[in-house]
Formats: C-alpha cells, sequence, structure tokens
C-alpha cells in the first residue's frame, strides 16, 4: 500500500481509455496563438511586432520584472496581431497571433547538446526563465522562482509529482513511460542545483507499470528513489504529496521551500531537462484527449498555441455532440465555453462528455452526513463554511479556515445533497482576497 | 459549435450516492428487524410499521403542498422517519397513538425547523419521547409474541434480579417494541450500513462501549462487584440499545459532522443510558440519552472544530 494522506475521494478514474496509447505528435497548420499571461505573475512583454517573421523556439515575449514568464514561439511564421483574444478561462487576453507557415523553421541552436555539468544555479535558473517554463501540471506557477529558495543547501527533498491523480488524465504517465531518461537528467540537474537533496518520484499506484520503469532505473541512483502513493484524489496536490512523502504539513502559512521541499511535476522536470540540456524551450506539450464524446482518445504532443479545435479536428473530431468540454481533469478543470481557443502552457487534457448531469442537479437540503469533513484534505468543515458564504459572513467563513481550502473539489464531489461547496467556496476566497488588497491599498 | 455549452464551475463529476440512495440503504438495512418484528408479533406489527411510514410521509407531503414549498417525500427521509417510530413502539399500540407520534414527529420535530437537516432532535426518537410521557401505559406494555400477551422484557427481568437466555436475547424471541428485539437483526443491517458505508462504525461502538463501561464503574461503586458477562450482554442486546446505536445516534442530522466531535457525542450517550437504566426510575433509557445528545451536538461541534492542515496556532470556533 502506497502512502498517502487523511481525506480525500475515490472519483470513477477512466485512465484505462488512453493509458495505452502512445503520444502522437501534431504539427498543426493553422494560427498559433500566445495569451501574454499565462502562468501565475505579470503578463509577459511582447518582444515582436506585427510583420515580424518569426522561427521556432525564438523568444516572443519576455517575462515581465519579478514573479512572470517567457513566451517562446513554437511555429514559424510572421506575427499576425498583438489582440485581446479568447482563452480557457473565459476571458479575453492580450496574445501574439502568429500566421503559422507550417514549415517549422526552427532557430539554428535549436536542438543542440549542451552538458548540465557543472552549470551553476544561477545559470540554469536563467535558462529556465528565458525558456518560459512554468508549473506544466496545472497551475502555471513560474518555474525558475520555484527553483529559488532563500537556501539552496536547506532543500532536502525534490519531489517529482507523478501522482496524476485526476480522472481521465494520463499524459504525465505517458511521459513516464516514453521520456523516462529525459525525466531522470531533469532529476539529476535538480539535485545538482540543490545538493543536500533527495530525489523523490511520486506515483500512485494505479499505474504500475511506471512505479516498475522508474523503480528499476533508479535503482543505483543514492539520491533518487520512487515513491508508490495511494491512488486518492487529490494525491497530487502539492500539500497531499508533501506530507505523504515527508510528513511535512504545508498549509497557506508556509511555502513548501520552508520545510525543506521543492516540488516539480514530471512534465516540467522534462521541459527543464529540454531547455538546459537540448537549448530548447517550452514549445509543446503533452494533452490527454478523453471523454465519450470523442471519435477517437489518446495523449498528443501538441505546438503550444494551438487551438484546441485543430487540437480535437486532428484526433477525429466529435461523433457525439459534447454537452461539456472541459479542459483539464475533471474534478479541478475549466468548462469550456467555445472550443477555439489556444493551448496554454498548462493545458493538461481537452475532455469531452456527453453526460453533464454533474452539472445540472439541483441542490437539495444538507443532511450533514459529514461527507465533506472526512474527505477534506485540509481538514476543513465545508458544511459550516458553506452556511457562513450563504450568509455573506466573510469573517465567519475565515475563522473556519475557509482560506485553506484548496479547492480540490472532493467536497462538492461527495455531497449527496449536491451542494455546490467548492464552487461557493472559489467565489467567497477571491472576495475574501479582494477585500484584503483593498484593505492593504487603504493603509498605503 | 455554435452555441454556448454549459460552463460551470469545478467540480464536473458527482460521486453516484445522493440523498435518496442514502435514504433507500437505511430503509432496506431496517428490513431484517422489521420482518423479525412481524415474525414475532403478527400481522399487527406491520400495520404499525405501515401506518407510522404512511403518516410520516403523507404529514411532509401536505405540509409542503400547503405551504407551498418544493415536495421533498421523494428522499424518503420521512419515510425512514415513520419505520424507525414503528420499530420504538410495541406492536400493541393503538393505531391512533401510533399515528398521532407520526405526526408529531415530521410536523413538529422536522417541517417546523426547517425539514429534513434543520431538525435538532431525531424525529422518530423525540416523537417516542412525546408518546411516552403522554401514554405510558400503552407504550410500556410489551407483547412477548404473536399471542398478544403481556410479556416481561429482558430489562425487566434482569432488573428483577433473574437472568435471561443469551440465544433468545440474540434471536429476539421475548418481549419488546417491534425492531428493537432482535439483536442478530439490527446487527445485520448495521454491518450492512457500514459495508456500504452509509455510516461508520465509530458512533455505534463507541456508544456501546462507553455503555458497557459506564455499567461495570457504576456497579463498582455501588459495591456490587464487576457485573457478570451475561448481565452486560443482557443490558447491551436488551432494550433499545442496539436500535438506538445502530439507526438512531448515528442519525446524520443530529450527530456532530466533526470526528471528534463523534466520539464525544456517542460516549457521552452511553454514559446517560447507562445512568437513566440503572440509576432512574423510568423505564425508558436509550431514547432519553439520545434525545439529550442530539441537544447537545452544536455545542460538541463547536468544542472538535478540527484545525486546518499544518495550521498550528489557535483558532476561535
Amino acid at each position: 500500500m502506497g502512502k498517502t494522506f487523511r481525506g480525500g475521494v475515490h472519483p470513477f478514474d477512466g485512465k484505462a481509455l488512453t493509458a495505452d496509447a502512445a503520444v502522437q505528435k501534431l504539427t498543426p497548420t493553422g494560427d498559433a496563438v500566445y495569451p501574454l499571461r499565462q502562468h501565475i505573475g505579470k503578463p509577459a512583454l511582447p518582444l515582436v511586432k506585427k510583420g515580424d517573421a518569426v522561427s521556432v523556439g525564438q523568444q516572443i515575449a519576455a517575462a515581465a520584472d519579478g514573479l512572470s514568464a517567457c513566451i517562446c514561439s513554437a511555429v514559424s511564421g510572421t506575427v499576425k496581431a498583438i489582440e485581446p483574444r479568447l482563452c480557457i478561462s473565459g476571458s479575453r487576453v492580450t496574445a501574439i497571433v502568429i500566421d503559422n507557415d507550417g514549415r517549422y523553421t526552427p532557430l539554428p541552436t535549436l536542438g543542440q547538446e549542451r552538458s548540465f555539468h557543472g552549470m551553476d544555479n544561477g545559470e540554469i535558473r536563467a535558462i529556465a526563465r528565458a525558456a518560459g517554463i512554468v508549473g506544466l501540471g496545472g497551475a502555471g506557477f513560474p518555474t525558475d522562482t520555484k527553483l529559488t529558495p532563500a537556501e539552496d543547501n536547506a532543500i532536502e527533498y525534490v519531489l517529482i509529482n507523478g501522482a496524476e491523480c485526476e480522472p481521465y488524465l494520463t499524459s504525465d504517465y505517458r511521459l513516464m513511460l516514453e521520456n523516462t531518461e529525459e525525466l531522470l537528467t531533469g532529476i539529476r540537474i535538480l539535485l545538482q542545483m540543490f545538493p543536500n537533496a533527495v530525489g523523490v518520484i511520486g506515483i500512485e499506484d494505479n499505474k504500475p507499470e511506471a512505479v516498475k520503469k522508474l523503480t528499476h532505473l533508479t535503482e543505483t541512483h543514492p539520491r533518487v528513489r520512487v515513491c508508490p502513493l495511494k491512488t486518492k484524489y487529490p494525491q497530487g496536490g502539492e500539500r497531499a504529496l508533501i506530507y505523504a512523502v515527508t510528513g511535512r504539513k504545508v498549509h497557506t502559512g508556509v511555502l513548501p521551500y520552508q520545510m525543506g521541499c521543492i516540488v516539480h511535476n514530471v512534465a516540467t522536470v522534462i521541459a527543464l531537462y529540454r531547455a538546459v540540456c537540448r537549448q530548447t524551450p517550452l514549445l509543446s506539450r503533452v494533452i490527454t484527449l478523453s471523454g465519450d464524446a470523442f471519435r477517437t482518445v489518446g495523449n498528443f504532443e501538441v505546438p503550444i498555441g494551438t487551438s484546441l479545435a485543430e487540437v480535437a479536428d486532428a484526433a477525429g473530431g466529435f461523433k457525439k455532440e459534447p454537452q461539456k468540454l472541459i479542459v483539464g481533469g475533471p474534478m479541478m478543470g475549466t468548462a469550456l465555453a467555445a472550443l477555439d481557443v489556444p493551448t496554454l502552457k498548462t493545458t493538461s487534457a481537452l475532455l469531452a462528455f456527453t453526460d453533464d448531469s454533474a452539472a445540472r442537479s439541483t441542490e437539495t437540503a444538507c443532511i450533514r452526513c459529514g461527507r465533506c469533513v472526512t474527505a477534506c484534505p485540509a481538514f476543513l468543515v465545508p458544511q459550516q463554511m458553506v452556511r457562513a458564504v450563504r450568509k455573506g459572513d466573510m469573517d465567519r467563513f475565515q475563522t473556519l479556515g475557509g482560506m485553506e481550502c484548496i479547492s480540490c473539489g472532493s467536497c462538492s464531489y461527495i455531497c449527496p445533497a449536491h451542494i455546490r461547496l467548492t464552487q461557493r467556496f472559489v467565489t467567497a476566497k477571491a472576495v475574501v482576497a479582494a477585500d484584503r488588497k483593498r484593505e492593504k491599498e487603504g493603509k498605503k | 459549435m455554435s452555441e454556448l455549452r454549459h460552463v460551470s464551475l469545478s467540480p464536473h463529476i458527482h460521486a453516484p450516492t445522493d440523498t435518496k440512495t442514502l435514504m433507500r440503504c437505511v430503509l432496506l438495512s431496517l428490513l431484517p428487524a422489521g420482518v423479525f418484528g412481524v415474525w414475532n408479533f403478527g400481522w399487527r406489527a406491520l400495520a404499525v410499521i405501515a401506518l407510522c411510514a404512511a403518516v410520516c410521509v403523507l404529514t411532509e407531503f401536505l405540509y409542503e403542498k400547503l405551504m407551498k414549498l418544493p415536495v421533498t417525500v421523494g428522499d424518503c427521509s420521512a419515510a425512514v422517519t415513520g419505520v424507525l417510530l414503528a420499530y420504538t413502539l410495541p406492536a400493541t399500540v393503538p393505531l391512533w397513538m401510533a399515528a398521532l407520534g407520526s405526526v408529531f414527529a415530521v410536523l413538529i420535530v422536522k417541517m417546523l425547523f426547517g425539514g429534513l437537516g434543520q431538525n435538532f432532535m431525531n424525529p422518530a426518537l423525540a416523537a417516542r419521547c412525546f408518546l411516552l410521557i403522554s401514554f405510558g401505559g400503552a407504550m410500556t406494555s410489551y407483547p412477548a409474541g404473536v399471542d398478544g400477551v403481556t410479556g416481561a422484557t429482558p430489562l425487566a427481568v434482569v432488573k428483577a434480579g433473574e437472568s435471561v437466555d443469551l440465544l433468545t436475547m440474540l434471536l429476539g424471541t421475548h418481549g419488546g417494541c417491534i425492531g428493537e428485539i432482535s439483536a442478530a437483526a439490527i446487527l445485520i443491517g448495521g454491518i450492512y450500513l457500514c459495508v456500504r458505508r452509509v455510516i461508520a462504525p465509530r458512533i455505534p461502538l463507541v456508544y456501546i462501549g462507553s455503555f458497557v463501561l459506564s455499567v461495570t464503574v457504576i456497579s463498582l461503586l455501588r459495591g456490587s462487584g464487576l457485573p457478570t458477562g451475561a448481565f452486560l450482554l443482557t443490558q447491551v442486546c436488551g432494550g433499545g440499545l442496539l436500535l438506538g446505536a445502530v439507526f438512531m445516534a448515528t442519525d446524520y442530522v443530529t450527530s456532530p459532522v466533526t470526528q471528534g466531535g463523534q466520539w464525544i457525542y456517542a460516549a457521552f450517550i452511553g454514559i446517560l443510558t447507562a445512568v437513566f437504566r440503572l440509576l432512574g426510575s423510568t423505564a425508558e433509557g436509550v431514547s432519553y440519552a439520545i434525545v439529550l445528545g442530539n441537544i447537545l451536538v452544536p455545542l460538541i461541534e463547536r468544542m472538535t472544530m478540527p484545525k486546518p492542515f499544518g495550521v498550528k496556532k489557535e483558532r476561535a470556533a
């Protein structure tokens, strides 16, 4: 039995649909669209203007000062426009639109080998920043910032997140099986950066092939091991993973590095390897296409910026009209209003379902069954929090620890009365955050 | 692609279990005890069960119609209340009394407080207490079996200093209320509920454990020495203790949602039951203990609010 955390739920995982589907590479010909804000932090600043020619791998937007990320073009062609475009989130974000010439002309240095040995940490961070790498598990936190703890020597654990606890997603699983060497070299880079750390790859035990392969390959490596985790959602949440592997508890008051931990998703580690050792910035990512509305399902390596409509078409389109389109997993993903939105760095999956019963169900009375309390991985009492939110009592919401909610969706998933708990907490947290910001600005 | 799809906030999937499924599971788990009650007490018992369930459902339906509220009888919770109430009545109870109790349970205890989830006492138990206080005689004359002859309940026998055959206790071929007599039938229902994860075994086990411990302590304090195993077993299997522990104390609405609170609540009603049974003058222990426990639930929850994951500092609840 693998290690785990307390709480959580066991949704139907649907991974069998795509687990054996090897990654297929797509080379789309449509426009590539790069929203300047597809990461946590400040929007990137465009380096190109309308009419400029760009090559594959060229940086087209630079990171702003502080928390931000660069953006590199995954296609070659000319800049068509810099204008607001509809994004996955449903809002319009300023984006660089590139008319894809379909030739994929690379920069001359692209793909050239480079050794990471002897590189200093500043150099690696600069490479990660220039390559536009952000957390590819879904959060989109700039990786160079995550690689910059207060003290490099204080890091004891480099945790590689291969839990992939969201149902239906198999992209990380495929990466672990198909890009194992790249992953392991990426881990070596991280371990060189943090000399006192051990590398631990956390994998849910519903992926025995990945556990087996990585365990075998890390046997001889004194500083890397595989930690099988119990299959339970949200095992891949940063806090759940850190707790399962190290027994340390991270909450809103402390950052993982303050607990001696740095957590990176497997896809992010592979992106770091490619940037450092192959001089290839973050250009593409693996997306799981799954759900009963697709004609064919599978895993696809897609250039970032490609329209999801083009991705869906390339995979054979829909056999039935989908009722629900989700980017990411069904527990925390975003429902799409329109399919013609660009693939972002953080787009891990496109799911299409013909059934939308979860969203259409009606709320009934809370029967106080306590399932939400048992399921909450943050040890909160959603049943009481939702009463506070319904009354608009944000003080009570905070007293109950509402800001510790990680929006994992477990309470809403399990609630027999179909009460939209997580949904309300997401809104309430945004209200509290806005209030706090206003208060802070008022004091200045 | 023309029309805007159904956009909603995550999560986009839901567990298959809803309130109705849970209530149906509870009804199913009540079946063995009911079947045994009917077998032991005859068709009269079935009539009481059917009447209580029907009156409870009808009361909820009419109230909601009258108040122009959405009708919620489909969630089966009123039916559960009716069956549970019937199980706590003697088979010989006058039918009008059973009906009155049902109306009291649903109308006064449940609907007037806001319907499902809002009542602070278990409706079935509150109604039983109401009937017990109002009509003590009819509520405590127990038939021993189909013949309708009034028989002593095991607890009365033990109180008189005699002993009861343990097999009789387990099977339940003795006097008592419709659903409380057979320990085996109740346990089957309880195990089913635990296996289906409708309830956790925490509350029943802590309740029974605390009860046994309290009985032992009281017995020692009285100077009558350690109670015998047979005495304890009769106390646990006799009366409404098992029915209460498995089906009443575990009522979602009237038990704490916090896990720490469930421990305290179950331990508390265990102590109360022992005190009421051994030191009290009424024939009733379990119902009063659980109903009193119900009243303390908001307080217990407040005391046992868990600290958020990793947070160390004290929080005022």
